[in-house]
């Protein structure tokens, strides 16, 4: 019993200093940006790998949701007679919630696991250290320009998803299933407000985009320095940003739309 | 990792695509395009009862929309709906005897205010209010009389 207490209370104790130390890391990288905005050139090679080699599994996703939107909607919504409001249907989940929240798994997936696992290798085989030997911090050198890097490209990425994604619905709807093509797009602009809708997701984007890459430069940065340890945090950075992503999600839908 | 100059021109043609998405999603997705700041002029109308109409509720005047509306309030004296709608300033030569009527467009789409030009010669001027005003039907209310009418009919029969 005792040796149960004793546990739960060590592993309540290290997970807030865990917590701690994530904080502490995040105001870190937080002062490196300036240090960042001197030296684009690192700041556009992280743009690369971040978002330009997620741009395809990205696009390829929005289309084939976009599509899958189109044909669920139309089937529910031909029940009905409604078929002119598959475009609002497909735009408005896209814009609001598939987006950010597909597109930011997807990242999380596809960069943030890459992230962790640069990070975690570096450490381990002790890249960072000898960064400071050389008087280089490491942090401003090389987490916080993939820190900007990240929430950068997660809006631009959300919005492709999202756009590819309103195409597909099209492509399915008024390609295939005969939906009249100006009743698509029209009843879109009609219901689809700019700033209740895009720019929400926007910024709903930009959060989690910052959150993801917080969790996947910590998790590399504070990994065990053994291949077991980066691959436990290369894990641990999917399985949080999963959760923090869709948690947030949720907060952030009803602070958003919820007087609407 | 890749020469330079080609790693540049991808990033650059990344941003210019996330870039090209957002405003795909602004002005052909989203109401930005037709929502553009006009000028317009402010219309009060007192309604018995403005029924389902909301704020950004279409005005229209024989079926164009010139305008819609900004406010909708209850006054606790008179016991009516108070409606402020602002009218495209381009349209500056409506009757004072307008009469505005709340109606539903199709059987169960949103409502929107009817404006019906009286004759008049003078024309509404900002901050005007419109006189004439008829209340939504509510279409509970017509059915119940409805069958309040024909039930009575057939009674005298």
């Amino acid at each position: 019993m005792i040796q149960f207490l004793q546990n739960l209370g060590k592993s309540t104790r290290s997970s807030f200093t865990k917590l701690g130390r994530g904080t502490f890391f995040l105001l870190q990288t937080l002062s490196g940006i300036p240090s960042v905005l001197l030296r684009p050139r690192l700041l556009l090679n992280q743009l690369y790998s971040v978002g330009v080699l997620s741009f395809l599994i990205i696009t390829i996703s929005g289309l084939f949701v976009g599509m899958v939107l189109g044909l669920q909607g139309y089937y529910i919504l031909s029940d009905f007679g409604a078929e002119a409001t598959l475009g609002v249907m497909v735009a408005a989940s896209l814009v609001r919630e598939l987006g950010p929240v597909v597109s930011a798994l997807l990242f999380a997936g596809r960069a943030g696991s890459a992230l962790t696992a640069e990070i975690g290798l570096m450490k381990a085989t002790e890249q960072l250290s000898g960064m400071e030997m050389m008087a280089v911090d490491p942090v401003k050198r090389i987490i916080s320009p993939r820190f900007l890097a990240g929430c950068l490209s997660m809006p631009l990425l959300t919005a492709l998803f999202s756009a590819i994604g309103v195409i597909g619905g099209q492509l399915i709807g008024s390609g295939l299933l005969g939906v009249d093509e100006g009743a698509y797009w029209s009843q879109m602009q009609a219901s689809i407000d700019f700033q209740d809708d895009i720019i929400n997701g926007v910024i709903k984007s930009f959060v989690f985009g910052w959150v993801t890459s917080w969790i996947a430069l910590f998790e590399g940065y504070d990994a065990i320095p053994t291949s077991e340890g980066v691959s436990r945090a290369t894990t641990r950075t999917v399985v949080n940003s999963a959760f923090s992503i869709l948690g947030l999600d949720f907060i952030l839908t009803a602070l958003m739309f919820g007087d609407n | 990792m890749q020469h330079t100059s080609t790693q540049d021109t991808l990033v650059g043609l990344f941003v210019a695509a996330g870039i090209a998405g957002l405003f795909f999603l602004s002005f052909q997705v989203s109401n930005l395009s037709s929502f553009t700041q006009k000028e317009t002029y402010t219309v009060t109308a007192r309604f018995e009862n403005s029924g389902g109409l909301k704020v950004k509720s279409p005005v229209s005047a024989a079926g164009v929309k010139i305008g819609q509306v900004s406010s909708i309030s209850f006054d606790p004296k008179t016991y009516q709906s108070v409606v402020v709608m602002q009218i495209e300033a381009q349209y500056d030569t409506l009757p004072d005897d307008t009469t505005a009527s709340v109606f539903t467009a199709g059987l169960l789409g949103e409502q929107y205010v009817s404006l019906d030009p009286g004759g008049s010669d003078t024309f509404l001027k900002n901050n005007g209010n419109i006189d004439i005003t008829q209340p939504a039907i509510i279409l509970e209310k017509a059915i119940g009389q409805f069958l309040f009418k024909a039930a009575s009919e057939e009674k005298s029969e």
